[in-house]
C-alpha cells in the first residue's frame, strides 16, 4: 500500500527541449508568427482587426433591416430572413464587435498602462483570441448551413424550443455563444490576474490609469456574468438535444426562468460593454484638456458602484412579465438609482473639460460626442425605470433608441475615439485628423438621424422586431429618416476605412508621445517594441508619465519641468527594434492555444448535428479530443523556450508554468524585487507626499 | 479670430435647422394618423401612465439641455489658444462632486415616490359589478378572447363596453406574446403556463389599435389586434348577437355548398362555428362577420381580402398554421358565401 499522506517527492523534470507534437515556432514575422503569437500586442491587433470585420457584417445586417423598414409593408426581406438579420445584428454587435473591441484594448493597452511586459497568462490569451474567432466563424457559418439564429439575441423560451424552432438556427446560436463565452471567461481571468498582479512597482490601485480601472471592473463583471449565460445555454441545450424540459411550459418547465437567467447575465453585460468605453473617454479627455481627470477617485468608485449595482437591475427588462408589485418596485428603485453613479461620471467629465486647454482632435471629438450621446441614453434609461410607463416603452423602438444611444452613442463613440487616440502607439503612424473629423461628423449626424427618430417611433407605438408595419400607422416619415441616417453611417464607416488604408499607404509617423500623454504607454517608443519596457518603470504617482514632464506652480498652473526633452509629435521614420535588451526573456510562441481552441468549433458542429443523428456526437468527441491534446501539449510545453538549458535554469524559466517572465516579484515583507535583483524599499513605493495633499 | 467671425452664421443656421426639425416633428404628431400613440391615452389606465411619465420627461429634458449646453459651451469656450496654454490643474472638488451625487439622488427619490404609488395602483385588481372579465389567450399569430360570463369566444378584435373596467386574464398556448393596446393600457406578457392580469378601459366608443409586442416567431409583426369599445346599448346588442347560434345555410345555393366545403376541405377540423363545427386550433368563426378585420387583424373584412387570404394563407402571413388548401376560385367563392352567413 502506498502512503497517500506522504507521497514520494518527485524531482522536477529538467526543462524539455524535445519538440512536443509540433516543433516550437520560431519565425518572428510572417503568417505563421501571427498564428502562434502569444504577444499581447499582436493578439490585441488581431482582436481589433477581427472585430472590425465583424462590425462591417453587423452593419450590413443593419442596413438590410433599415432598407426593409424604410417604407410601410416592405417586401425586400422576407419575414424569416428578417428575424435572422436582427438576431445576428444584435448578437454580432454585442459578442463579436463591442466586447472583442474592448478586449483588443484590454490586450494592447492594459499591460502598457501598468508597466508590464505581457499579460499574466500569454498562451491563455492567444487561446482567448482563437476561441473568439472560431466562435464568430462558427455562428456565421449558419448562414451557409440552413439558416442563421432567429430567436433574437435574447432567445426567449419557449420560442427557442425544438417545437417552435425545429431547424438548426438556434443550435448555432447556443454553441456559438458557448464558444464565445469560453473566450470571454478565460480572457477575464487573464486580465483580472494581470491587473492585480503585474503592476509595475509603485503602481498602487489608486495610481492605475482609469482605463485600466474600468477594464478591471468590466472583467470582474465578465467573470461572474458569463457563467450565468453558460448555464442557461446548457439548460437550453439539454432541452433541445436531450429532451429535458427546463424551459418547456407544456411539460411543467418555466419560460420565465430563461428570462431571469438571461437578464441576470444580460444586464451586467450592458455594463461590460460600456465601462471600458467610459475608461477610454476618461483617458482621452484629460489628455486633450491638459488637465487631470476631475475627481479621479470618485470616477473609480462610481465605476465600481455601477459594477455592483449592475447586478441588481435585471428585472427592468421584465417589467411587462407580470411579476408582483414588490419585485417591480424594488427593481424600479435600483434601476433609477444606478443613474446616480452614472451621472457623477458625466459631471466629472464636464469638470475635466472646464477650464482646460482643449485640443479638439478627432479622439477628443469622439470623447465629447460620447458625453452628449451617452447622456441621452442615460436619461432615456431613467424613463424606463418608471416601471408603470415602461409597460408602454418596453419592446418598442423607444428601447431600440435608448440602447443604441448607450452602445453606439456610448461604447462605439468611445471605441472610435480610442482607435484614433492609440493608433499612433500601436502602428507608429497617425490616422489623418482631417479625415477623422469628416468621419466624426458623418458618424455623429448619421447616428442621430438613425436613432433619434426611433424615440418618437417607439412612443408612437411601433414595436420592435417587426419585419413590416402597416400604412396609416404614422410611422412612415421617421422610418425613412432613420433609413437615410443608417446610410450616412455607412458613408462614415467608408471614410474611416479610407483613413486606415491611407495611414498604411502614406504614413505620417508618430513619435513615442504624440499627444503629450499622461500614462505609461506614452513613455515607450511607437510602435511598441516587442518587450514593451526596456526597463520596468517605477511609479511614483497617478498620471506618472505626465508628472515626469510637468509640475504645478503655486497657483496650480501647469509648468514644464526643465531639462525634460519633449519628443516631437511627428517623426521621420519608425524606430527599429531588432533585439530584445539583455536580460529580458519573453514567453515563446506556441501552436497549442490554436490547436486547443480549434477543437471547440468541431465539438460544436458535432453537438448541432448530433441532434439529427446520434452518431454525429462522435464529431463532438473528436473535437473534445483535439482540445484535450492541445491542452495537454500546452501544459507540457515550457512557457519560455530556453535558448540553452543553462540560461533557462539561471533565469528560473522553463518550469512549465504558464506565465510571463518573472519581471518582478513581491517578497513577503512587501519589498519589491526587480529582475535585476535591485531591492526597492516599501516607503519609496508609497508615492510623493505632495500628490496625496492635492 | 476667423472662426469667431463665422460663429453667428453657424448659430443661425443651426437655429433654422432646429426649427425646421421641430415643425416636422409636430406635424407628424397629429392624432388621427397615430393609432398606437402612447402619448395620446384614451382611457384611465393609459392616462395614469402618461401622467406619471410626463413630469419625468420634463426633468430628463432639463438635464439633457443642461449637460448638452455645458458640453457644447465648454468645448467652444475652452478651446486651446496655443500649445503652451497652462491650465490650472484642478484635481477635483469634493463639495461639487458630493453635490452632483446628492442632488440627482434627491430628484430620483421624488420620481420613485410617484412611481411606487402608480405601481401599487395598477397592480390592484379591478373589482365591482361593472367589471367585464375576458380571458385573453395568445396563439401564434392571433389573439383569442373568451368571455366567461357571457359565454362568447371570438378572435383578434376585443369588444368592450366604454367606461367600464375590463379585467383581462392573460395567457398563451405556445410562446410568449404581449398584449398591447397602447392608447388603453401598457402591455403585459402572455406567458404559457402562467396567468397574468391587466385592466383596460376606454373613455369613448371607437376602435383602438394594438399588436403583440413580444417577439413570438416568424409572423410576430402580423399579430395585431383591435379593441372595439361600444356604448352601453351597442355592447348589449353585441353580446346578444354573439351569443346566438347562427343557422347553417341549407339548399343548393353557394352558401350551402360552401358550408359543405367547409367540412370537406378540413376547415371544420380547426375552426369552431357554434352549432356546426368544433375545431380548436384556429380562431372561432361563429360570428366572423361581426369583426372588421381578420387573420391577426392584418386584413380588413372584405370579400376580396377573404379571397386573397384563402388562396394562400402562409403567403399572406408567413408561418401561418393555416395551410394553402389549393382551393379553386369557385370553391373560394362558395366558402366566402358561407362565411358571409356567419353574422
Amino acid at each position: 500500500m502506498t502512503d497517500t499522506l506522504n507521497p514520494p517527492v518527485v524531482a522536477p523534470a529538467p526543462p524539455t527541449t524535445e519538440p512536443l507534437l509540433l516543433k516550437r515556432p520560431k519565425n518572428p514575422t510572417g503568417v505563421l508568427s501571427w498564428l502562434t503569437t502569444i504577444d499581447h500586442k499582436r493578439i490585441g491587433i488581431l482582436y481589433g482587426a477581427t472585430s472590425l470585420i465583424f462590425f462591417l457584417l453587423g452593419g450590413l445586417e443593419a442596413l438590410l433591416i433599415r432598407v426593409q423598414l424604410a417604407q410601410p409593408n416592405g417586401t425586400i426581406i422576407p419575414a424569416g430572413l428578417y428575424n435572422e438579420l436582427f438576431t445576428m445584428h444584435g448578437t454580432t454587435m454585442i459578442f463579436l464587435v463591442v466586447m472583442p473591441l474592448s478586449a483588443a484594448f484590454f490586450n494592447y493597452m492594459v499591460p502598457l498602462q501598468i508597466g508590464a511586459r505581457d499579460v499574466a497568462f500569454p498562451r491563455l490569451n492567444a487561446f482567448s483570441y482563437w476561441t473568439f474567432l472560431f466562435g464568430g466563424l462558427f455562428i456565421y457559418s449558419s448562414f451557409l448551413l440552413g439558416g442563421a439564429p432567429n430567436g433574437g439575441w435574447f432567445g426567449y423560451a419557449p420560442n427557442t424550443s425544438v417545437t417552435f424552432n425545429p431547424g438548426h438556427n438556434i443550435d448555432f446560436w447556443i454553441f456559438g455563444l458557448q464558444i464565445l463565452g469560453i473566450a470571454s471567461t478565460v480572457g477575464a481571468v487573464n486580465f483580472v490576474t494581470t491587473i492585480l498582479n503585474l503592476r509595475a512597482p509603485g503602481m498602487t490601485l489608486f495610481r492605475m490609469p482609469i482605463f485600466t480601472w474600468m477594464s478591471l471592473v468590466a472583467n470582474f463583471l465578465l467573470l461572474f456574468a458569463m457563467p450565468i449565460i453558460t448555464i442557461a445555454l446548457f439548460l437550453l441545450m439539454f432541452d433541445r438535444n436531450f429532451g429535458s424540459h427546463f424551459f418547456d411550459p407544456s411539460a411543467g418547465g418555466n419560460a420565465l426562468l430563461w428570462q431571469h437567467l438571461f437578464w441576470l447575465f444580460g444586464h451586467p453585460e450592458v455594463y461590460i460593454l460600456i465601462l471600458p468605453a467610459m475608461g477610454m473617454v476618461s483617458e482621452i479627455i484629460p489628455t486633450f484638456a491638459r488637465k487631470p481627470l476631475f475627481g479621479y477617485r470618485v470616477m473609480v468608485i462610481s465605476g465600481i458602484a455601477i459594477g455592483f449595482m449592475g447586478w441588481g437591475v435585471w428585472v427592468h427588462h421584465m417589467f411587462a412579465t407580470g411579476l408582483g408589485p414588490v419585485a417591480i418596485s424594488a427593481f424600479s428603485l435600483s434601476t433609477m438609482f444606478i443613474a446616480v453613479p452614472t451621472g457623477v461620471k458625466i459631471f466629472n467629465w464636464l469638470g475635466t473639460l472646464h477650464g482646460g486647454s482643449l485640443r479638439l482632435t478627432t479622439p477628443m471629438l469622439f470623447a465629447i460626442g460620447f458625453i452628449a450621446m451617452f447622456t441621452i441614453g442615460g436619461l432615456s434609461g431613467v424613463t424606463h425605470a418608471v416601471s408603470p410607463h415602461d409597460r408602454q416603452q418596453t419592446d418598442t423602438y423607444y428601447v431600440v433608441a435608448h440602447f443604441h444611444y448607450v452602445l453606439f452613442g456610448g461604447s462605439l463613440f468611445g471605441i472610435m475615439g480610442a482607435l484614433y487616440y492609440w493608433w499612433p502607439k500601436v502602428f507608429g503612424r497617425f490616422l489623418n485628423d482631417k479625415v477623422g473629423k469628416w468621419h466624426f461628423w458623418t458618424w455623429f449626424i448619421g447616428f442621430n438621424m438613425t436613432f433619434g427618430p426611433m424615440h418618437l417611433l417607439g412612443l408612437q407605438g411601433m414595436p420592435r422586431r417587426v419585419y413590416r408595419y402597416d400604412e396609416g400607422m404614422g410611422w412612415d416619415l421617421w422610418n425613412m429618416v432613420s433609413t437615410i441616417g443608417s446610410f450616412v453611417i455607412a458613408v462614415s464607416v467608408l471614410i474611416f476605412i479610407s483613413n486606415v488604408v491611407n495611414s498604411a499607404r502614406r504614413p505620417v509617423f508618430a513619435s513615442a508621445d504624440p499627444w503629450d500623454g499622461r500614462s505609461l504607454e506614452w513613455s515607450i517608443p511607437s510602435p511598441t517594441p516587442h518587450y514593451n519596457f526596456a526597463e520596468v518603470p517605477i511609479v511614483h504617482s497617478e498620471d506618472d508619465f505626465w508628472h515626469r514632464k510637468y509640475t504645478e506652480d503655486a497657483s496650480g498652473r501647469l509648468v514644464r519641468i526643465e531639462g525634460v526633452e519633449q519628443p516631437p509629435a511627428v517623426v521621420d521614420k519608425l524606430p527599429e527594434h531588432h533585439e530584445d535588451p539583455p536580460g529580458i526573456h519573453l514567453p515563446s510562441p506556441s501552436y497549442f492555444p490554436l490547436v486547443a481552441s480549434f477543437g471547440l468549433p468541431v465539438m460544436a458542429y458535432g453537438m448541432v448535428y448530433g441532434r439529427d443523428a446520434g452518431q454525429n456526437y462522435v464529431i463532438a468527441a473528436l473535437g473534445g479530443l483535439i482540445t484535450l491534446v492541445g491542452l495537454f501539449a500546452w501544459a507540457m510545453e515550457p512557457s519560455v523556450e530556453p535558448e540553452d538549458p543553462e540560461d533557462a535554469a539561471a533565469n528560473g524559466h522553463g518550469d512549465g508554468h504558464d506565465g510571463p517572465p518573472a519581471l518582478v516579484a513581491a517578497t513577503s515583507d512587501g519589498e519589491v524585487v526587480e529582475d535585476d535583483g535591485e531591492r526597492i524599499p516599501r516607503e519609496l513605493l508609497k508615492g510623493s507626499t505632495e500628490e496625496e495633499g492635492s | 479670430m476667423t472662426s469667431r467671425s463665422s460663429r453667428p452664421t453657424r448659430g443661425r443656421r443651426l437655429t433654422a435647422a432646429a426649427a425646421g426639425l421641430l415643425a416636422l416633428l409636430l406635424s407628424a404628431c397629429g392624432r388621427e394618423e397615430l393609432p398606437q400613440n402612447t402619448l395620446d391615452p384614451e382611457g384611465p389606465v393609459a392616462r395614469q401612465l402618461d401622467n406619471l411619465i410626463n413630469p419625468v420627461f420634463v426633468v430628463a429634458g432639463v438635464f439633457f439641455v443642461l449637460v448638452l449646453a455645458l458640453t457644447l459651451g465648454f468645448a467652444l469656450k475652452y478651446r486651446a489658444k496655443s500649445d503652451d496654454d497652462a491650465p490650472v490643474q484642478v484635481h477635483g472638488n469634493a463639495k461639487l462632486e458630493l453635490g452632483w451625487t446628492i442632488v440627482p439622488a434627491l430628484i430620483l427619490v421624488g420620481v420613485s415616490f410617484f412611481t411606487l404609488i402608480v405601481i401599487a395602483d395598477i397592480n390592484r385588481e379591478a373589482k365591482g359589478d361593472d367589471v367585464v372579465t375576458v380571458d385573453v389567450i395568445g396563439h401564434q399569430w392571433w389573439w383569442e378572447y373568451r368571455y366567461p360570463d357571457q359565454g362568447i369566444v371570438t378572435a383578434n378584435e376585443l369588444h368592450i363596453p366604454v367606461g367600464r373596467p375590463v379585467a383581462i386574464n392573460l395567457t398563451s398556448v405556445d410562446v410568449v406574446h404581449s398584449f398591447w393596446p397602447p392608447k388603453l393600457a401598457g402591455k403585459i406578457d402572455a406567458i404559457p403556463n402562467r396567468i397574468n392580469h391587466m385592466t383596460i378601459e376606454a373613455d369613448e366608443p371607437g376602435v383602438y389599435h394594438g399588436q403583440c409586442a413580444e417577439f413570438c416567431g416568424l409572423a410576430h409583426a402580423d399579430m395585431r389586434l383591435r379593441v372595439v369599445a361600444h356604448s352601453a346599448a351597442d355592447w348589449d346588442r353585441w353580446v346578444a348577437t354573439n351569443k346566438a347560434v347562427p343557422e347553417v345555410p341549407e339548399g343548393s345555393g353557394d352558401a350551402a355548398t360552401g358550408a359543405t366545403l367547409f367540412r370537406q376541405k378540413g376547415c371544420a377540423s380547426c375552426h369552431t362555428v357554434e352549432g356546426y363545427s368544433k375545431g380548436e386550433l384556429g380562431p372561432n368563426l361563429t360570428h366572423l362577420m361581426q369583426r372588421e378585420t381578420f387573420a391577426g387583424a392584418i386584413f380588413d373584412m372584405t370579400p376580396e381580402n377573404l379571397r386573397t387570404w384563402l388562396r394562400d394563407p402562409p403567403g399572406e402571413k408567413p408561418g401561418s398554421l393555416m395551410p394553402n388548401l389549393n382551393l379553386t376560385e369557385d370553391e373560394i367563392t362558395k366558402l366566402i358565401a358561407y362565411l358571409e352567413t356567419l353574422k
